[in-house]
């Protein structure tokens, strides 16, 4: 068994709520590995009893999924009303041009992925984006940029 | 070993009298999501390392959200037997003053301070020079029923909600009480349901209580998609334990075996603060096997979705727990027939349930005489948009949506005026500025082309465009559409194509009738309230705003100059 599939195994099997399901495992591989390999449709389809056409339903639904490694950093920008109507295009604009992208996705370095999110959840506190899951509210196009600097500066001294 | 439910409180209350009236200082920090996007979590640290190095022993604890959002992060001091002191907009900075001054010297910080909060019990003298935080525009119109605990106990500690009346109304339930007369409480209260519908929840809980089926379910709802609402997360994230009972009482009402409590995945907050209020209930023995002694069993389990609107849906919900595409079911069979894992079920927002224990408490009688006319009890709004204080208040029913936004939300910031406001989440509808004045009140809202929904209550100033709001709307609800009724799924794509249209400045006269045929299409053919209330944005945004979308069509500008800024929308879809 590679390494690949032993972490995507032990994510499957590590699940501890009773209810388990093809949704729950694939959440539990993405939880370990950040993305949804094509090993882990094979693996959860044999685990759960189910096609593997059946799984892909499934992942393919929820766009939280992605199928390809994720990159170092993410930064999402929240799209939702709230953030909107106080000026969310303008900082996910920042934010693009501060990762050097046109729109949502990974750089070639891979080194940051950028998108936007529904709802991030802190609506009283918009326009608000988050780094690694980290939430910051109140941003506007310079605090956005610096904050995408900031992050990519920690990982080069972190190196 | 199986301690007493007299034992438990005795026990809660003496760790609670320890906290605030014991040897340390009380620091309290609200961590909630809007706590967190504020700085909460530097702020936490700034207070433990200024602790450490100033060599000052206090208590810190992360809490809830207290509802002021606006002044986050938000952290409060309670010396020994003394009165909540709040410091708002707190930096990381300014904690060495604060730890030093106050938590050290016993002396208020009170240029900085934001206000306090008497504490029942305490014999110490109000500040001086600090206002009383209940006189907070933000708070003198609050009744605070589910948000009774909120901002004041520690999500994480199951004690402090028992110090505070929880689980009072789980033992008068299963020892003072029947089945029967437990959900005749909540039939008397009027208690209509919090996700969007406002059915009656009595009504709901007596399909399920008279199936007489082994194995029946609760669920609890706390997807909560909805941009502009946060308030379910909040209650998670500020008081679980309310959830937690409510849920636990409601399957003692219904003859329910498992409650499950549904949240969208990688929210972290709101989901481990409920894990722990499940875990800790367990231990204590109010989830389990023989309830408090009696032949009441009952477990919670709180299971996660991937990223899905849809999934809030109470049928598609069930397909999400089960592991599938979150679609909705066709109906009937409903769900207190044929549910999740096709057993009988009901399904309740986390609102609605959080009501619950309150409920049994105090007595539907009592709940009944808040609010209007048939809408009983409080509402729990998210105040957002460019207003003066946003966050989220609990105020009666009733109450004139007018003095929401211009008093306790402080109006429009900047010396800005109101232009619209969008209600009830996407689906919802937006009010003109001179529509507000109106009581909130379910049919009230609903007739005027507005609904109460999640509560979530999205303020926009001049300088915001109808026609960009109503496109970003679409635009979520085309994003959102789960794809199973072509007329939702079609009927979105549609209505973003023309609404962009418009907002290029390329409409043409046809495209309103277009708009309005589509909608009806939709509202005739989904199957679930997607597709069904979907054309809301567009039909009350024309109601209140017709010559705004006039000018765009027919004179080719955008008023406000909104519509010819760069727009970007989620590239990855449903597939």
């Amino acid at each position: 068994m590679s390494g690949l599939e032993q972490r995507i195994h032990d994510a499957v099997h590590g699940q501890t709520q009773p209810t388990v399901t093809v949704l729950s495992s694939l959440l539990a591989v993405e939880d370990e590995l950040g993305y949804i390999p094509k090993e882990a449709l094979d693996f959860v389809a044999g685990f759960s009893n189910a096609t593997v056409n059946d799984v892909w339903a499934v992942a393919s639904f929820y766009p939280n999924f992605r199928f390809e490694p994720p990159s170092e950093h993410v930064v999402e920008v929240c799209w939702g009303a709230s953030c909107h109507v106080v000026g969310a295009m303008g900082v996910f604009k920042s934010v693009l041009e501060a990762a050097g992208l046109e729109d949502e996705g990974d750089t070639l370095d891979r080194r940051l992925t950028v998108r936007l999110n529904t709802c991030l959840g802190a609506c009283s506190q918009a326009p608000v984006m988050s780094m690694d899951h980290h939430l910051a509210g109140r941003t506007n196009p310079d605090s956005a940029a610096k904050n995408v600097a900031h992050l990519l500066e920690e990982e080069a001294h972190g190196r | 070993m199986v301690v007493s439910f007299v034992e438990i409180g005795l026990e809660a209350g003496r760790r609670w009298q320890e906290l605030t009236a014991g040897e340390r200082p009380w620091i309290r920090i609200g961590t909630a999501l809007c706590g967190e996007a504020a700085g909460a979590f530097e702020v936490t640290d700034a207070v433990e390392s200024e602790l450490a190095s100033q060599g000052v022993s206090a208590k810190v604890s992360r809490v809830g959200c207290l509802g002021l959002c606006f002044a986050e992060p938000l952290l409060d001091v309670q010396l020994p037997g003394g009165h909540r002191i709040f410091y708002g907009n707190v930096d990381p900075e300014g904690v060495a003053e604060i730890v030093s001054a106050h938590v050290a010297g016993g002396t208020p910080v009170t240029a900085k301070a934001l206000g306090y909060l008497a504490q029942n019990g305490s014999d110490a003298p109000v500040p001086d020079g600090i206002p009383d935080l209940d006189q907070h525009p933000m708070r003198i119109w609050e009744d605070r029923i589910v948000l009774r605990n909120a901002g004041n106990i520690d999500p994480m500690d199951i004690h402090q909600y028992v110090a505070n009346g929880g689980y009072q109304a789980l033992h008068k339930a299963l020892i003072d009480l029947d089945r029967e007369q437990t959900l005749d409480e909540v039939k008397a209260s009027g208690l209509r349901g919090r996700g969007g519908a406002a059915f009656p929840t009595a009504t709901k809980w007596s399909f399920l209580a008279g199936n007489p089926a082994p194995e029946k379910y609760v669920l609890c709802n706390c997807e909560e998609g909805d941009p502009g609402a946060f308030n379910d997360k909040n209650i998670l994230e500020s008081d679980p334990g309310t959830l937690v009972e409510g849920v636990i009482i409601a399957g003692y009402a219904t003859g329910a075996s498992k409650g499950y409590i549904f949240i969208r995945h990688g929210h972290n907050g709101p989901i481990d603060r409920c894990r722990a209020a499940v875990d800790q209930a367990r231990e204590l023995g109010f989830l389990g096997e023989n309830i408090m002694g009696t032949d009441f069993s009952y477990e919670i389990e709180v299971a996660l979705t991937g990223d899905s609107y849809v999934a809030g849906e109470e049928s598609a919900l069930m397909e999400a727990i089960e592991g599938k595409r979150a679609m909705p079911r066709f109906r009937p069979p409903f769900p207190a027939q044929v549910g999740l894992f096709g057993k009988p079920t009901n399904i309740n927002n986390v609102k609605t349930l959080a009501y619950v224990p309150e409920i049994v408490s105090k007595g539907g009688e009592w709940f009944a005489g808040i609010g209007h006319d048939t809408s009983t009890g409080t509402v729990i709004l998210c105040l957002t948009g460019p207003l003066k204080y946003t966050g989220m208040v609990e105020v009666p029913l009733g109450i004139n949506l007018k003095d929401v936004i211009n008093e306790a939300a402080g109006g429009v910031q900047d010396g800005k005026t109101l232009k619209f406001l969008q209600t009830g989440g996407p689906l919802g509808g937006v009010l003109g500025a001179d529509s507000i004045d109106i009581l909130l009140d379910f049919e009230i809202l609903r007739a005027a082309g507005a609904i109460v929904g999640s509560g979530g209550l999205i303020a926009a100033d001049e300088s915001a465009c109808i026609v960009d709001m109503t496109r970003s709307l679409i635009s979520f609800c085309q994003y959102e559409s789960c794809g199973k009724c072509f007329p939702c799924r079609m009927g979105m794509s549609h209505l973003l194509e023309v609404l962009e249209r418009i907002c290029r400045l390329e409409g043409t006269s046809e495209d309103l009738a277009l708009m309005r045929n589509i909608g009806e299409n939709m509202q005739a053919g989904s199957l679930c309230g997607h597709g069904q209330l979907g054309f809301n944005p567009v039909s009350s945004a024309l109601r209140y705003f017709g010559p705004e979308f006039d000018a765009h069509i027919t004179d080719r500008i955008c008023p406000t100059g909104t519509c010819l800024a760069p727009r970007y929308s989620p590239a990855q879809t449903r597939r």
